[in-house]
Parts: structure tokens; sequence; C-alpha cells
């Protein structure tokens, strides 16, 4: 379950869209282009459940994303889904993940507030005892030159 | 028969002596006889670990996946309020503010303690750097690397946060900081190997009493650590987890 974003927590003029998510779920955003620059040094941390849903998230995660964690832990973590991201680099994510291999590349993530921040992610499925129990997420301060890649590469993989 | 205890070679050098003090308080506790063996680097310790002769280790973070994963340790407990923290420094007369500023083709001094590395190399990552594009300059202590970069010789450092802080005062007025990593959640794991699993639990329970009495308290101390805290198994496979998705 996700609830549509809300037009109060918006700072700055915006756009608004309805994006579909994995699972069958619909959810109408918010966005300005409005970027967050990723602060140095840190480690934006998450764990999921094998289904996607928010179990674990660090400080840093809370800061950058905007939420507080009563509002993280228990949403998909699609919460984060911006719609200049294009449905295929998901679908590779999970192709990748599911495979029990490790994923990684460059995110435009989605704020509460309505604007974004880059990340570069990376993706480990956690085996217990041979067993998928979930997804650990790391982000980290992406390279400037690859940000900029994507930009121009994103749009034409709608 | 004696079991061996060793410690990940990154050690602060002042607490070598608080090794022996603990290691000769730990075996008047448990009742075990326990030998250290402190090795001169990573490659000799790692080829103690691959022989199976070590029982006890106090792990950095980049070793401990292996211990858990290849050869059945367990962690038992870290320090409270320590982590691994790297930082990114250049000389204080060089003109660059960011690590992003930092262009290929720059001499880096390191050390080969491998998950100081790894966050350092993360922390250069913004700036497109990366083991292919830069020139490396292997040191073996962290002095060496404040050297380099004093005389010229290197561009850039990476330290292990610690240890810059410890530098004299004299030297941190001559360099810069560029970034210090924040992560709070890597940290080195003192761990028990398979031929002393049935004393977990003892060496778990003595360590963690440490703070209750005057002589635990001075040998905490002589380590420079405030007390032990349990790690249980999914926090240290967490941590592995973590470490993962960070190994270049």
């Amino acid at each position: 379950m996700i609830n549509d974003m809300n037009p109060r927590d918006i700072v700055g003029e915006f756009r608004e869209t309805v994006l579909n998510l994995y699972g069958g779920m619909q959810r109408k955003v918010f966005y300005t282009g409005i970027e967050t620059p990723y602060p140095d040094g840190k480690l934006i941390v998450s764990t999921t459940d094998p289904t996607g849903i928010i179990t674990h998230v660090n400080q840093a995660f809370i800061d950058m994303s905007g939420y507080t964690e009563a509002e993280l832990i228990g949403a998909p973590h699609s919460i984060l889904r911006h719609p200049d991201m294009p449905s295929a680099a998901f679908k590779d994510l999970w192709d990748t993940v599911e495979r029990g291999e490790k994923w990684q590349g460059f995110v435009k993530n989605l704020r509460k507030d309505g604007g974004y921040y880059w990340v570069k992610a990376t993706v480990v499925p956690n085996i217990r005892k041979g067993v998928v129990v979930g997804y650990t997420s790391v982000r980290r301060k992406p390279s400037r030159t690859k940000v900029e890649e994507c930009i121009a590469l994103y749009p034409t993989l709608f | 028969m004696s079991f061996l205890f060793t410690v990940s070679p990154d050690f602060t050098p002042d607490h070598l002596s608080g090794w022996y003090i603990f290691n000769t308080w730990l075996q008047k506790q448990t009742g075990v006889a326990i030998h250290l063996e402190m090795y001169n680097g990573f490659n000799a310790q790692r080829e103690a670990i691959s022989q199976d002769k070590v029982n006890l280790i106090y792990a950095n973070p980049y070793d401990a996946a292996m211990l858990v994963r290849e050869k059945g340790f367990l962690p038992l407990a870290k320090p409270v309020g320590e982590s691994d923290e790297a930082i990114i420094a250049v000389s204080a007369s060089n003109p660059v503010s960011d690590a992003a500023e930092l262009t290929p083709g720059i001499r880096l001094a390191f050390t080969d303690d491998p998950d100081v590395k790894m966050m350092g190399m993360i922390m250069l990552e913004p700036g497109d750097l990366d083991v292919g594009n830069m020139q490396s300059m292997p040191c073996d202590a962290y002095v060496q690397v404040a050297k380099h970069l004093l005389r010229g010789e290197a561009d850039v450092g990476i330290f292990l946060a610690e240890a810059y802080d410890g530098l004299s005062e004299m030297i941190k007025k001559q360099l810069k900081i560029l970034v210090r990593s924040q992560i709070s959640v890597i940290h080195h794991s003192l761990m028990i190997g398979p031929g002393l699993l049935d004393k977990r639990e003892q060496f778990q329970q003595c360590l963690l009493g440490m703070t209750g009495d005057e002589k635990g308290r001075g040998v905490l101390e002589s380590l420079g650590f405030r007390a032990w805290e349990k790690v249980d198994d999914e926090e240290m496979e967490f941590m592995i987890d973590l470490m993962d998705t960070l190994t270049l």
C-alpha cells in the first residue's frame, strides 16, 4: 500500500503525474526541479523484505528522503520512485537481485518535498541459510559525469 | 593445548601492550590457554587464517566476511562507540577543496588497511577516480602517508580517521581534510573460531562484564575502549552484506 503524495508537503513549483509501480500499484506524485546535493562521506542504507517493503533505514536515508522513519518502515521502496526514472532500470534491478547477484546503477530519487537527489546505488540479496530474506541497498555519492550521462540516457529508455 | 589469538594489523600502535594485557586477563577469566600472536601485516595474518591456525581474532570488517563465510567464525563483541571511518586529505597548500575536483593521474598514498582503502576509494569516486587512473603509492603506516603529502610526493592520502586524528598538531596543520566518512556501521569485531565455539557464551559474558570490576576497566583503558557490546549473528550478517555492496 502506498499513499499519493500530498501537495502541502511540496516545496516550490511542481508538476504532477501518476506512476505505475511494481505490484500493480499506482501513485500520484508531485515533483519539482530542486536538487538536494548528496552529502560528502555519507552512505544511505536501507533493507527491505523480499517484496521490496522497507524494514530498516539509517539516518542519512531519513535526512535525504525527507520522510520520517515511521513513514518509511513498512512502505514499498518505490516511495522514492522519480518519474524521470525509466521502469527498465528497476526491471533490471529486480531481475539481477532475484538471480542472487549484485546490482549497481545510478538513480534519481524523489523526496517527500518533491525535490530529488542522485545516488550511485548498490543492491545485494541478504541470503541466510540459503534463503533470500531481503535486500540491502546502499547509496553513495555519484560522480557528476555519470549523472550527466544518465540525464541524457534515461529519457531514451521510456 | 593453547589457542591462538591475533589482532588485525591495523590496530593503533599505542595499544600494542594493551592487547597483551587483555590476553592475560582473558586467560585468567576463562581458564583457557591463549597465545597472542601479532602478525606484521595482513598477508601474514591471512596466511595463518587460511591454515586454520587462528582461534580468536580482533578482525577488521573486510576480513570479517571471509572469517564468517569461509572459516565458520562467529562474532563475540565490538567496542562501544567505535566505528571505522576514513579520511581523504591533501596538503594544506593544495588549492583543491572538494574530492570531486581531483583529476585522473594524481598520486595516491594509502596503507594496505583493506576497509579504510575501500572507504577512501568510494569517497574518490565523485571525481571519477579509480585504481586505473591514479598512481598508487602504497605505505606501511599512516605517518608515511602524511609524510608523502607534506613532501609533495603524493597529491592525496587515505587515512583511518582515528590514525589521522592521532597525528601531531604540527603535521595536521600542514594537511587539509577533503572528506571524512560518516558511515557509523562498519566496525572491528572480536570473533571466535570453530575450535572455541563451545566457549562463545562464556567469552561473551566475560567481555560484557569487564566494566563491572576495576581490573576489567583498567584492561579496557589500556585498549583505548570504553566497553565491549555484544554482536549477534544477524548484526554481523548485516555488516557483511553492507561490505558486499561497497566492494569495488
